[in-house]
């Protein structure tokens, strides 16, 4: 049992083959996990039903057929912010509690075709505003590395995906990622996170946060099964026209692939005043560790700083607008109230959002005012071509590197009490330090565990590389997973304290 | 007849007030919104249509389902370039997509998503001739300017029930394509701006671009209006919605400049708003909601990647329109037909205008000169007979049943002098609605003319010897009388003679 949440896509199908674990066994695993961990809340809602079924089905191709799909017969969870037909998709919101979509998002259709079994749909910040999982209506996901009463925080907002994969409730997950929405969770919960070019993967079903940079992610145990997961998912969508329209080639991880003619650059701007020593330090250990295998080479990537208020424009005004269609009307909640329209409009978005989502709605609508919109969202807009642009200059101009090693997070993951002392805003600014400009540049990166802290918990680190090198990110992330051997989260410590 | 009293009425006010103040000047621009002739709406694949049971035509992205995504329909864009190319405007390589916030219950998603910083046309005009018979002695040239041309989606519609005090929604129209097109305030009155949108309809309907069905709501009319004294700068403007008809257009301008004048002259001043035109009342009055200036908070829409365009070749792909092949399927336009009309047919300018005013007119017309006729004569009897005929009936003419067979048969018997024009139209009232042979029916009815002189000579005599007094009179040389007995024997033989010889032959038995 325990040995299995630690197995590999590939070691469960060689299990499969080998008949000594069989899908409904694994589902009723992972159930069974997902159950005993309730306390660490990484579910809003469990589909046992859905999962049985289709498990039930993956045995019957399981004997019928050959050549298997990768996916068939695999755990997963999807954030509660992607629409599942049949299944209510919350986004941790008062305001679509009640929200049962009727059709799928396309990354869920293509799991299921794949043979994929939903165990559930995981928790998030509410619309996935948050750096923490802690904003959600149904209370804060917890971290299950060193959990006690004085617990930490998952990060977010993809905490609930992260907590079920690194918790063994589901073999991958996926996520969503707009400005380290996926990477931060999986960095703090010591799995891998990955958070693909914007377009490679459609977001048609995704109930979106910020469009122009919202990508869903892949959270899994290893490098291996990212890899697996984001060739089933990746590939152009007639329904999201911002989807990248060429065919997706897929990836192939190579067990001898050489890296001695890489160069990867050390941005100097991600060695910013609140970075943990210990996080440096891990950043460093990784940093030697390549110099020997290949070049390494100190980089600059000048308007680092800026990106996070800028990110926070952008962020409020595609906030304030893609919010505006929740008036009560077509669905989702409605304020008992008929005094006119616009009361019901004001009633229901008052009691349906929370302060965080109606404070950027405030601030968007605000920098999309008439005589502000130059100020700010403009000038932002530029900044954001600037940022892109200083990712564009490290892998093309001259000295160029091929990718960029960084830290995913600034410190190990914090304590609840610590965390939430602070407010969403200022947490969002500390924790998307590094992970935010990647989706300013719509680039790819993987956040990757490398070792403990010395409270023992996950350290990890994140590579970036340009558009569509998802290949060589992934290659590069296996060999860096191959030295560090980072440990399996050792369930008992989970079940010894309780 | 009221118009034309109100016309001498303002031209003696005119004049009156030019005495004391220099003239009034008045300013009209308009917008109009053409709902595109497509199967599926602009950004989804849910049915286009007209009066489609409620709330059944309406895809999860035109409810504003989260998580739904726009595609952009390709007929759309090819729709929208066609009228940007017969309008002479300059079709954009790269046009976006902007999202224009507002709260309405028939917007679900809380913004529309239009064309406002980069349109997919500017720069071009529309050149019309403005005749209004009654109004106009002759038709004059006139044209506008147009500024931009965008895609945008069409709003559902609300119903407001006051008694149970309740709104209902309807999102079949919700996600519609539309067309803005946008026009320079470059007119004068509200005939130009009338003329302007016949044209405008004629040319959309031309191009099968929108059905026109002002009725329908395929095509609205938004009126800007101002006015200013000879030199002076122009007065706050006003804005007309809710026009509906062609007609409606010159009565909602005509009224708004009136009272903007009347208000300006009586020490008021002219607000900014939105005025709805009442075409029961004959009035504009303010609307209510639109009273706050809106600040509609545009942002580039994000799940739409610029629309391209191919400016140069003819290479078409799924992507990427030709804009020369779409080019190659203007068809004629009604400029070109009324100069053939007066090239080809020597017809008035006046009659060329109506005829092509009216398509399914201008269709039979061309039909019915396939043989050869005198123009003149076809038009009348299409202008005049067959119109008045079919108003009397309140029958559209486009949705006129008599065929091409049946007007031919009826146009050769009027032209051979077989029926007269009264006889013409009696028949015309038969054939409405079937198939009936228009020589059937006057075989039938016995409405033929009788031009044999035989006949027509012993009729005569009848009434000489009825009329002993009128001949006297006559061949004493009172020779006036002659239509007097005309008259009678007209009368007396039920209208069916062929009076241009009956009045020849009878002329000649009195002077003999």
């Amino acid at each position: 049992m325990n040995k299995l949440s630690s197995y590999s896509i590939r070691d469960i199908h060689k299990a499969y083959r080998d008949k000594t674990l069989n899908p409904r066994c694994l589902i009723d695993q992972c159930l069974d996990r997902a159950n005993k961990t309730k306390e660490l809340n990484a579910f809003i809602t469990l589909t046992p039903q859905v999962a049985h079924e289709q498990s039930l089905r993956c045995q019957e191709r399981l004997q019928s057929s050959k050549k298997l799909n990768l996916l068939e017969g695999i755990s997963v969870c999807l954030k509660d912010n992607f629409c599942t037909e049949n299944i209510r998709t919350t986004c941790a919101s008062n305001m679509l509690k009640n929200f049962t979509p009727t059709y799928n998002a396309t990354i869920y259709s293509k799991l299921m075709m794949a043979g994929a079994c939903l165990v559930g749909k995981t928790n998030l910040d509410e619309f996935a505003m948050g750096s923490g999982t802690v904003d959600s209506i149904y209370g804060p996901s917890r971290n299950p590395w060193c959990y006690n009463d004085n617990w930490r925080i998952a990060g977010g907002s993809s905490g609930g995906s992260a907590v079920a994969v690194s918790s063994g409730s589901s073999v991958v997950a996926i996520g969503s990622d707009t400005g380290g929405s996926t990477r931060n969770p999986a960095a703090l919960c010591g799995i891998v996170g990955l958070k693909p070019t914007y377009g490679l993967v459609s977001r048609y079903g995704l109930i979106p946060l910020v469009n122009s940079m919202d990508v869903p992610g892949v959270f899994a145990k290893n490098v291996d099964d990212a890899a697996i997961t984001l060739n089933c998912i990746a590939g152009p969508d007639d329904l999201d026209s911002t989807t990248i329209k060429s065919a997706f080639k897929p990836i192939s991880i190579k067990e001898d692939f050489d890296i001695s003619n890489l160069n990867i650059g050390i941005p100097k701007e991600y060695h910013c005043k609140d970075m943990s020593i210990e996080v440096i330090e891990c950043w460093q250990f990784v940093t030697d560790l390549l110099e020997k295998l290949c070049k390494v080479s100190c980089v600059s990537l000048p308007h680092t700083s800026v990106s996070i208020a800028v990110y926070s424009i952008l962020n409020q005004c595609e906030v304030a607008s893609n919010m505006s269609r929740y008036d009560g009307l077509e669905y989702g909640l409605r304020a008992k109230t008929n005094y006119s329209t616009e009361e019901l409009y004001a009633t229901t978005r008052s009691q349906g959002f929370n302060n965080v989502v109606r404070s950027r709605i405030f601030g968007g609508n605000y920098f999309l005012l008439r005589q502000n919109y130059e100020k700010y969202f403009l000038k932002a807009q530029k900044l954001r071509r600037l940022i892109s642009d200083d990712f564009e200059n490290v892998f093309n101009g001259d000295n160029k590197v091929d990718l960029l090693l960084t830290p995913t997070t600034l410190s190990d993951a914090p304590l609840y009490s610590d965390f939430t002392a602070k407010n969403n805003r200022d947490q969002c600014a500390l924790q998307d330090y590094c992970t935010q400009p990647a989706n300013m540049a719509g680039i790819p990166a993987i956040s990757i565990p490398v070792k403990l802290s010395k409270n023992k918990l996950p350290l990890s680190l994140q590579l970036m590389g340009p558009a569509l090198s998802e290949e060589l990110l992934l290659n590069v992330a296996k060999k860096i997973e191959a030295l560090v051997n980072f440990p399996v989260l050792e369930f008992n410590q989970y079940l010894n304290k309780n | 007849m009221r118009s034309k009293f109100l016309y001498k009425y303002l031209k003696l006010h005119k004049r009156y007030s030019s005495q004391i103040a220099k003239k009034w000047q008045s300013v009209v621009g308009l917008e109009v919104h053409a709902q595109l002739n497509t199967e599926s709406k602009l950004f989804s694949g849910a049915q286009n249509t007209f009066g489609g049971l409620v709330n059944n035509c309406v895809s999860l992205f035109d409810a504003a389902i989260p998580g739904t995504l726009p595609v952009l329909n390709r007929k759309c864009v090819e729709l929208g370039v066609l009228a940007a190319l017969a309008f002479s405007c300059r079709v954009n390589e790269v046009s976006t997509f902007d999202r224009k916030h507002y709260f309405y219950a028939d917007l679900p998603a809380g913004y529309q998503i239009t064309q406002q910083r980069a349109p997919l046309a500017n720069d071009g005009v529309i050149n019309f001739q403005v005749y209004t018979p009654g109004v106009h002695k002759k038709p004059y040239n006139k044209s506008s300017m147009i500024k931009q041309i965008q895609l945008e989606q069409d709003s559902g519609k609300s119903l407001h029930d006051i008694e149970l005090k309740q709104s209902l929604v309807d999102l079949n129209r919700a996600g519609a394509p539309l067309i803005e097109i946008v026009f320079e305030p470059d007119l004068e009155d509200g005939e130009e701006a009338a003329a302007l949108v016949k044209e405008l309809v004629l040319i959309v309907q031309r191009l099968g671009v929108c059905s026109g069905r002002m009725e329908e709501g395929a095509l609205r009319v938004d009126a800007n209006v101002s006015i200013r004294r000879e030199g002076d700068p122009l007065s706050t403007r006003t804005e007309i919605k809710n026009i509906g008809s062609v007609r409606g257009v010159a009565s909602a301008v005509r009224y708004e400049i009136d009272r903007q004048q009347s208000v300006l002259e009586n020490g008021g001043n002219i607000i900014n708003e939105t005025r709805m035109w009442d075409a029961a009342a004959k009035v504009t009055v303010p609307m209510r909601d639109k009273e706050v200036v809106q600040d509609y908070r545009y942002m580039p829409e994000p799940n739409l990647p610029p629309l391209r365009v191919n400016l140069t070749t003819r290479e078409d792909t799924q992507d990427i329109i030709s804009v020369p092949l779409i080019s190659d399927r203007i068809p004629e336009l009604p400029a070109v037909s009324r100069a053939k009309l007066i090239e080809n047919h020597d017809l008035r300018p006046e009659i060329a205008i109506q005829l092509v005013n009216e398509p399914a007119l201008f269709d039979f017309f061309n039909n019915l000169m396939n043989k050869k006729r005198n123009p003149t004569k076809v038009a009348n009897l299409l202008l005049n007979d067959l119109l008045t005929v079919l108003n009397r009936r309140k029958i559209d003419v486009n949705n006129c049943t008599i065929s091409v067979e049946q007007l031919d048969e009826l146009t050769d018997m009027v032209l051979q002098k077989k029926i007269n024009l009264d006889i013409c139209r009696s028949v015309l009232e038969e054939i409405i609605g079937n198939r009936k042979s228009p020589f059937a029916i006057v075989d039938e009815k016995g409405w033929s003319l009788v031009t044999d002189s035989k006949e027509i000579t012993e009729q005569c005599k009848r009434v000489f010897d009825d009329n002993p007094k009128l001949v006297k009179q006559y061949r004493d040389g009172k020779v006036k009388v002659l239509r007097a007995l005309l008259g009678i024997l007209s009368k007396t033989s039920d209208n069916k003679l062929d009076m241009s010889v009956a009045s020849k032959i009878m002329e000649e038995l009195l002077r003999k």
